[in-house]
């Protein structure tokens, strides 16, 4: 097999030139869809049917043209051979799936490039986002968290329940004056995180397997949850006549009509993003995310250097459930209503993010990054089908094998003897 | 100020049925290396997790610096100055070398980590240790040479007053030997004492200034390596005679014949993929013979075994069962070539504690009890209850769970498993651990009773009294190799010693990364 030995120096040349490349090609296109003057070419490549391709072809020539230059110059030389090759494929085979299936999707529908669909995607990727990033501490802990869909349940309930419009007719709390808009929501929060905290509670006291102790308190948060919502005069009627400053939470889109035809940014993105930096930031840069990493890492060991894991561990469930939280209020929002069956089965579309954005389930292994990969794969994958008239019973089969084989190839990676 | 650093004194612990530890005293003078000697099970681990607060005592006292201190975690170790580098390392592998060594207490404010401040710190240890890694490499990367001078960099970045190294030796090489040797010299002069558990001779008398051995539990005492006022150095067969030194007593039941000439298994060259395994053993194994395998812990004498069972994988080399090629790919292979395992561990390999006698007895040999995939209970029965009762299983009945008989009466269950399987080559992996005396005069009854049907065994054994009294020949390995054999009537237990600890460990390693 033969191997070619590239510096670190030129490897990165390679990201810029590719980069450039595509960004230059993407504003060519650009310039002969929207400069009058070349309407010619514009008509004769048809270029009406690529949509907003150039646009996305600007974005990704941008970002790798950055890792170019950003990538530090020394370090180890790259290796280009047969075998490097192979790693290259495992280690990312459900992203070049996805690649490969974007790109006959755009073939089959034109449509699919849009800066539209690319936005929708980004929103409806939000609050799953948010789950994710709860659930992952669970998971780096070589644990699990059955409680989260439950918890978003529970968040929404709540929240939605007080902040209804004084004007409507069954509401849940008929004689409740306007309340400020931050009490209920922390409200909701903190019912999650008294859950978490017993969530962590008999992890950590008892040293009881996650899985079972947080279906424990699955079944009892949507119990209790059941019962709050079954209360006269409500008895279990769907939530609705929300407050529009409450459901301007979920809503409301940024930068609308800058230009012609954009539908705005959705206020759930940048909300995802500020919690992706601040989880990035407690994984990385705290005290408490190594620890996290160390406990998953090597129980023995963290326990030897003088952690302590039950503080630790009491940590981690509350604050997953404090992220659950605000998933379900943003749920409430989004939809501007709740019942009782808001989040059912979150946590295991959550894992399954986790897992193919590469956490592993034998805990100490993981990146936001990877998370938002993982994330991020699975609602393009699930719109992408939609969007070429895939029936949902395949888009689940689909679903299915991605987590089977996403899982397989996580474990092979990090097999040791 | 006393004289000591560290003073141990009547250190007792028990567990449930054994005496660990009996009044043990340790006194560890300052700026000295202090050598812990002993065979396997003389307690001296035990002690250390003791004075680390990883097990609590239950009677005696730990007195450092004329103070008496109460230690109850590794915490509270790791705050008096104590430090353990574990035979064991344990790192966390997906993480960075500097988060491994300042793990419980890193760098920072507000909960939030300095990784700058960490970085700077962790590479001024290193180069205090003379050791080249970058501080952000990832622990899982790095030699076991490495991780061996991360862990003294925790050590030394705690401040520790007292070190503990556990077996630090065991996967060094030559020169990574010297480079440990050389810091631990830097380091005693700066006044850390250390406790040096090895049990490699040489290492000891060219490190150690004092030398306390144990034996089973107890404290011999302690000798300083070279005698002040007659200038006469500790020998190695001193240390010998103190480590072992117990009087053999009648514990065995008489020998009858003798194993016949017959070659059942011959072993030729069998080596391990991972090289701090076994590596080119050989011997010959002949009808009705028992063949006990000696060594120190860590001789990879259960791994062997094991590979030869098909739990492990093996590199090179073959074996012949009753002259043809046997492959152990499997133990479902081995069992088929009538080979019989008895784990070191009974409790998490043996036994499957919440089953009856019955199901304990029958399970490696379901297939001749069942027609169409359904059991015959009425024939299972029949021969779980007559091999148990040749074997004297004492139990109500065969319906009582195996988790609430002896040890002794567990181990029977088990020997009974696998003679039910035909197997004529019983390997016993520590047969008589953990039992009581009267039991083991059963399971040695046993064991003669079957090479006289034909059967031979293979038994590694870590009790001296036990290697000899009941083997026809020992083959001792030191290291993952055979350093020799020895007929009956030959072996003595200095000699067994001496075998068991040929090595100085480092020679192994270069021949290996030769080769």
């Amino acid at each position: 097999m033969s191997e070619k030995h590239v510096t670190r120096e030129k490897y990165n040349s390679y990201f810029k030139i590719v980069g450039i490349l595509i960004l230059v090609i993407g504003i060519l296109f650009y310039l002969a869809q929207t400069m009058p003057a070349l309407d010619g070419v514009k008509k004769a490549l048809n270029l009406r049917k690529i949509y907003d391709l150039p646009v996305f072809l600007i974005i990704i020539g941008l970002f790798v043209a950055l890792k170019g230059f950003v990538s530090k110059s020394e370090g180890q030389e790259v290796i280009f051979s047969g075998k490097s090759f192979g790693e290259f494929l495992t280690n990312n085979a459900i992203l070049l799936a996805m690649l490969v299936l974007v790109v006959v999707i755009c073939i089959l529908q034109p449509r699919f490039m849009q800066i539209r669909v690319a936005l929708d995607i980004l929103t409806q990727s939000s609050t799953k986002l948010i789950m994710a990033l709860g659930i992952c501490f669970t998971l780096l802990i070589a644990g699990t968290d059955l409680s989260a869909g439950r918890m978003v349940g529970l968040a929404s309930v709540i929240s939605a329940s007080m902040l209804q419009t004084a004007s409507y007719a069954n509401r849940f709390f008929p004689d409740m004056p306007q309340v400020q808009l931050y009490l209920p929501i922390v409200l909701a929060i903190l019912a999650c995180m008294i859950f978490g905290a017993l969530n962590g509670f008999l992890v950590a006291k008892y040293d009881m397997h996650p899985f079972i102790a947080t279906l424990a308190t699955q079944v009892i948060i949507y119990g209790t949850c059941s019962l709050y919502f079954d209360m006269p005069p409500n008895n279990s009627q769907p939530i609705g006549g929300i407050r529009p400053d409450f459901a301007a939470l979920g809503q409301m889109r940024l930068f609308s009509g800058i230009y012609k035809g954009f539908p705005g940014i959705s206020i759930l993105i940048p909300i995802a993003l500020v919690i992706c930096v601040i989880i990035w930031f407690v994984l990385n840069k705290t005290v408490f995310g190594k620890n996290v990493y160390a406990i998953g890492g090597n129980r023995e060991a963290a326990v030897v250097a003088g952690i302590n894991v039950f503080k630790n561990i009491m940590g981690i469930f509350i604050l997953a459930s404090c992220l659950y939280g605000i998933a379900g209020v943003l749920e409430a929002a989004r939809t501007a209503g709740a019942t009782n069956n808001y989040g059912n089965g979150y946590e295991l579309d959550a894992i399954a993010a986790c897992v193919v954005g590469g956490v592993s389930l034998s805990g100490g292994i993981g990146k936001v990054g990877g998370i938002i990969m993982g994330v991020l794969i699975f609602t393009i994958i699930q719109y992408g089908l939609q969007f070429i008239n895939v029936s949902p019973m395949w888009q689940q089969v689909i679903k299915g094998v991605i987590i089977a084989v996403a899982v397989a190839i996580d474990l092979t990676k990090y097999r040791r003897k | 100020m006393s004289e000591y650093l560290l003073e141990m004194k009547n250190i007792t612990k028990t567990f449930p049925g054994v005496k660990a530890l009996d009044n043990v005293q340790l006194n560890v003078r300052a700026g000295t290396v202090h050598a812990l000697m002993g065979e396997n099970g003389a307690g001296k681990s035990t002690l250390m997790k003791c004075l680390f607060g990883i097990y609590k005592p239950d009677g005696g006292e730990i007195i450092l610096n004329g103070q008496k201190v109460n230690i109850r975690s590794a915490k509270d170790a790791m705050d008096h100055g104590i430090a353990m580098v574990h035979q064991e390392l344990h790192p966390i592998r997906f993480r960075s070398v500097m988060e491994n060594v300042w793990l419980g207490r890193f760098p920072g404010h507000f909960g939030v980590v300095d990784h700058k401040a960490m970085y700077d710190e962790t590479k001024k240890l290193f180069a205090d240790l003379e050791l080249d890694v970058d501080p952000s490499a990832m622990a899982g990367e790095q030699s076991a040479a490495i991780l061996q001078m991360m862990e003294i960099a925790r050590a030394v970045s705690i401040n520790a007053k007292i070190i503990i190294l556990d077996e630090p030796t065991s996967s060094l090489s030559d020169r990574e030997v010297e480079h440990l040797f050389k810091i631990i010299n830097r380091l005693r002069a700066q006044g850390v004492a250390f406790i040096y558990i090895s049990h490699k001779m040489k290492e000891i008398l060219e490190i150690s200034d004092e030398v306390s051995i144990m034996r089973d539990g107890t404290y011999v005492g302690t000798w300083p390596v070279v005698d002040e006022s007659t200038g006469l150095k500790l020998t190695i067969d001193f240390i010998i005679k103190q480590m072992v030194g117990r009087e053999m007593t009648n514990q065995f039941p008489e020998r009858e014949g003798k194993p016949s000439d017959e070659v059942v298994l011959k072993v030729e060259h069998l080596s391990s993929p991972l090289k701090r395994s076994f590596q080119d053993v050989s011997f010959e194994l002949h009808r009705g013979e028992i063949l006990g395998i000696g060594g120190l812990v860590g001789a990879q004498r259960t791994e062997f075994v094991e590979a030869l069972f098909g739990l492990r994988g093996i590199e090179s080399g073959e074996v012949h069962k009753d002259e043809k090629i046997y492959k152990a790919r499997s133990p479902r292979d081995a069992k088929a070539h009538g080979f019989a395992l008895l784990t070191e561990e009974r409790r998490a390999t043996g036994i499957f504690g919440i089953l009856p006698i019955l199901e304990n007895t029958v399970i490696a040999n379901q297939k001749n009890y069942a027609s169409l995939g359904i059991l015959n209970d009425k024939k299972r029965a029949e021969d779980a209850a007559s091999s148990c009762k040749d074997l004297n299983v004492k139990a109500p009945s065969l319906s009582t769970l195996i988790q609430n008989l002896s040890g002794g009466n567990q181990q029977k269950v088990l020997i009974a498993r696998w003679l039910l399987t035909n197997s004529d080559i019983l390997i016993l992996d520590e047969p008589t651990r953990g039992i009581d005396v009267g039991a083991k005069y059963e399971i040695y009854n046993i064991m003669l009773g079957q090479i006289k049907q034909g059967r031979s065994i293979i038994m590694i054994s870590s009790e001296m009294p036990e290697l000899m009294g009941m083997s026809d020949r020992i083959m001792v390995m030191c290291e993952g190799r055979v350093t020799g054999f020895l007929n009956k009537g030959e072996y003595t237990q200095e000699k067994i010693m001496a075998l068991a600890t040929q090595f100085a460990g480092r020679d192994i390693n270069n021949k290996n990364s030769a080769a």
